[in-house]
C-alpha cells in the first residue's frame, strides 16, 4: 500500500487532477485506508488460491512429498485411460450442455423480452417476476422438484401430457443414459432463461421511442419491426448473456450433483468438468481424493474459461457493431 | 412512457395471443413451485392420488412437515445461512462501497489497474481455486467456521459489487463533495455521510445480487463446511433430501421450507432487483 503512496507522490498527475492532487498530497493515506480490506480479502482468497491451483497442477504427491513433474499431469489426464476417458467425456458433455443452452436460452429470452416490451402490455409486473422467479432458487430446489416431476414414481409428467394424449411419450428422462443429459440441460435453461430475458428486456427499453415511431412511420410493424430495428440494436446485449452462459456453464456443478449425484449417473452420462473436478480432488466411493489432479482439471476449466471469454473480448465484441443511442 | 406515444392501434387478436403465450409460459415458470408447496401440505394418499389437485379439508396434513421440523437440524441450518449471508454481505457492501469509493473519486497511479485486477473476478469463478481454498482453510484451522464461508463469499462477492457501485458513485456531485472539503470535513466523513446515502439504491441492489448466489451455494459449504454446525439450509435440504428419499412428505416440506425464505424475500424486493437490472443494463 505504501508503494500506492510513493507513486502518488512524485507521479505526473493529469492536468486536471495536479491542482487537487497539490494540497492533498500530504493526506493521501485514506486511498489505502478505503482499498485494504477489499483487496485483501479479495487477493487472499481469489488471488492467490486461483495462483496457488495453478501451481499445485505442476506437481504431484509421491509418498506425501511434494514432487514437481512438469506438465506430466496433464498427459495424464489427456492420454492416461483411467484419467482421459472421464475427462474427454466430461468435456464433451460440458460443450454439448452449453451449445444447448446458446442455441435454446437465448432466443427464449428474446422472445420473451421482445413480447414483454410490447407498448401498452397488461400484467407486464406479474410475466416479469413469474419468468424471474426460477432463477432465484437453489439448484437443489429446482433439482429436487425437477426430479419429483419427472419421477415415474409420483406420475405427474405422465399425467400432464396423458392430459394432452401423449401419455406414450413419456419415458424416465433422467434415468436414462440417452437423455439424461439433456433433460438436465433443460432444466437448467428452464432456470436460467430469466437472465437473457431480463438483459435483453431492459435494452429494448432502452430502445429510444423516437426510432420506433419513425420505423412505424415508415410502416415497419410487428415481425420486421423487431429483426429490422430492435434486434441489431441489442446484439451487444445478446453477446454479453452468451459470455456469462459460457461461464457459468463451464463452472456448473450443484444441479447435476443434486440430480445424478457425485458419479454423474447413470453411467456418467451426466459428467460434466465440475462434478469431475469434484469427485478427482475430494474423491468419492470409488477412488480416494487427488487435489494434484483436481488442480489439473481446475486449470483446464480456467484456460478454457479464459479462451472464452478472450475469443468473446477480442474477437467477437471487439467487431460488433454498436450504435449510438 | 411510451405509453403516449405512438396512437394507440390495438390488434385485440395477437394481443390475445401474446398473453396466451405469456401466460403458458409463466404457468411453466410457477407450476413445478406450486406443485411442491401444495402437495407439501397434503397426505401421503393424496400426493400420490391427485397430485394435481390443491389441498382440501380432506387431505391437508402436515406430517412432512413434523418430519422434517421433528429432525430439529432444520431450524439450526436457518440460522447457519442467515449468520453467513449476512456477514458476507456486510463485508461485501462495506468493503466493496470503500473501495469502489477509492477508485472513482481518487486519481492515483494504477488505479485502471487496480480497477483491471478487482473485475478479473467478475469472470473468473472462484470455484476454480477450491482445491487451494481447502488447503488454506485446513491450515488456518478454518474448516468448518462461518467464517471460512464468509471470507470465501465475501472474495466472490465484491469483484461485481466494487464494478457496479463505482459506476454510481461517479454519478454523485462533485460539488457536493467539494463543499464538504471545503468545509473541513474529512474524507472518511465525506463517504460514509455524503456519499453512501446517496448511492443507498444502488448499495440495495447490489445486496440482492450478492445475497442470492451465497444463500443458494451447495459447492463451498459442502467443501468446506460439511459439519453439522455449520450446514447451511441448502446444503442441510440437499442432504436431508438424499436421507428421505422415500418419504415423500418429508421430501416436500423440506423443499418447501428451503424455498419460503428466498420466495419471500423475491416477492418483497422483485421490484428493486428488476429496476436494479434494468438500470444497470440501460448504463
Amino acid at each position: 500500500m505504501d508503494q500506492i503512496e510513493k507513486l502518488a507522490a512524485d507521479a505526473p498527475l493529469l492536468p486536471a487532477a495536479r491542482d487537487v492532487a497539490g494540497p492533498a498530497r500530504a493526506r493521501r493515506w485514506h486511498i489505502a485506508v478505503f482499498l485494504a480490506p477489499a483487496l485483501l480479502v479479495y487477493t487472499a482468497l481469489m488471488i492467490v488460491p486461483l495462483a496457488d491451483t495453478l501451481r499445485l497442477s505442476l506437481f504431484r504427491s509421491i509418498e506425501h512429498v511434494p514432487a514437481f513433474v512438469g506438465l506430466d499431469n496433464f498427459r495424464v489426464l489427456f492420454t492416461d485411460p483411467r484419467w482421459s476417458e472421464h475427462f474427454w467425456a466430461a468435456l464433451r458433455h460440458n460443450f454439448y450442455f452449453f451449445a444447448f443452452h446458446i442455441l435454446l436460452q437465448n432466443p427464449v429470452g428474446i422472445a420473451l423480452a421482445a413480447l414483454l416490451s410490447l407498448p401498452r402490455l397488461r400484467g407486464q409486473a406479474f410475466y416479469r417476476t413469474a419468468f424471474f422467479l426460477p432463477t432465484m432458487l437453489s439448484f437443489v430446489i429446482v433439482g429436487f422438484t425437477w426430479k419429483l416431476i419427472l419421477s415415474p414414481l409420483w406420475g405427474v409428467a405422465p399425467t400432464l401430457l396423458g392430459a394432452v394424449g401423449l401419455r406414450g411419450w413419456f419415458h424416465p428422462w433422467l434415468g436414462q443414459e440417452a437423455t439424461a443429459l439433456t433433460t438436465l440441460a433443460l432444466i437448467s435453461v428452464w432456470q436460467y432463461v430469466g437472465i437473457p430475458m431480463m438483459l435483453i428486456y431492459a435494452a429494448m427499453l432502452a430502445i429510444p421511442h423516437e426510432l420506433i415511431e419513425a420505423a412505424e412511420l415508415d410502416g415497419i410493424t410487428g415481425f420486421a419491426q423487431f429483426r429490422k430495428i430492435k434486434l441489431p440494436l441489442i446484439w451487444p446485449t445478446i453477446g454479453i448473456c452468451s459470455i456469462l452462459t459460457f461461464v457459468g456453464n463451464f463452472n456448473a456443478f450443484d444441479l447435476i450433483y443434486t440430480v445424478s449425484g457425485a458419479n454423474a449417473g447413470p453411467n456418467f452420462a451426466t459428467d460434466i468438468l465440475g462434478t469431475f473436478l469434484f469427485r478427482t480432488f475430494f474423491g468419492n466411493q470409488l477412488q480416494l481424493g487427488d487435489p494434484n489432479m483436481g488442480a489439473t482439471i481446475a486449470t483446464m476449466m480456467f484456460l478454457i474459461i479464459l479462451a472464452g471469454v478472450s475469443a468473446y473480448l477480442f474477437g467477437i465484441q471487439a467487431r460488433m457493431r454498436r450504435y449510438a443511442l | 412512457m411510451s405509453r403516449a406515444a405512438s396512437p394507440a392501434r390495438p390488434w385485440p387478436l395477437s394481443r390475445a395471443a401474446v398473453h396466451l403465450v405469456l401466460i403458458l409460459y409463466a404457468a411453466l415458470c410457477l407450476g413445478p413451485v406450486l406443485l411442491v408447496v401444495g402437495n407439501s401440505f397434503k397426505s401421503r394418499a393424496a400426493i400420490f392420488g391427485a397430485p394435481l389437485s390443491l389441498p382440501g379439508p380432506a387431505t391437508f396434513d402436515l406430517v412432512g412437515y413434523k418430519t422434517v421440523l421433528g429432525q430439529g437440524a432444520f431450524l439450526h441450518y436457518f440460522a447457519n445461512s442467515l449468520i453467513v449471508t449476512v456477514g458476507s454481505l456486510a463485508a461485501v457492501l462495506l468493503f466493496g462501497a470503500m473501495a469502489a469509493f477509492a477508485l472513482s473519486e481518487y486519481r492515483f497511479p494504477g488505479n485502471r489497474l487496480l480497477g483491471l485486477f478487482l473485475s478479473l473476478g467478475i469472470m473468473v469463478p472462484i470455484r476454480l481455486g477450491t482445491v487451494a481454498i481447502l488447503n488454506m482453510m485446513v491450515a488456518t484451522h478454518l474448516v468448518n467456521t462461518h467464517l471460512a464461508l464468509i471470507l470465501i463469499y465475501t472474495a466472490q462477492g465484491l469483484p461485481i459489487a466494487v464494478f457496479i457501485l463505482s459506476e454510481f458513485m461517479q454519478g454523485v456531485s462533485k460539488d457536493l463533495k467539494d463543499a464538504g472539503r471545503i468545509d473541513g470535513l474529512s474524507e472518511y466523513t465525506i463517504f460514509f455521510r455524503l456519499v453512501l446515502p446517496l448511492v443507498r439504491p444502488a448499495v440495495a441492489t447490489v445486496a440482492v445480487f450478492t445475497m442470492i448466489p451465497i444463500w443458494n451455494d451447495l459447492w463451498f459449504p459442502l467443501i468446506v463446511a460439511p459439519g453439522e454446525a455449520t450446514k447451511t439450509v441448502t446444503l442441510g435440504a440437499q442432504v436431508f433430501i438424499g436421507q428421505f428419499v422415500t418419504n415423500w412428505n418429508a421430501v416436500l416440506a423440506a423443499l418447501t421450507l428451503a424455498v419460503l425464505p428466498v420466495l419471500v424475500l423475491y416477492l418483497l424486493f422483485s421490484r428493486q432487483l428488476i429496476r436494479g437490472i434494468t438500470a444497470g443494463a440501460v448504463k
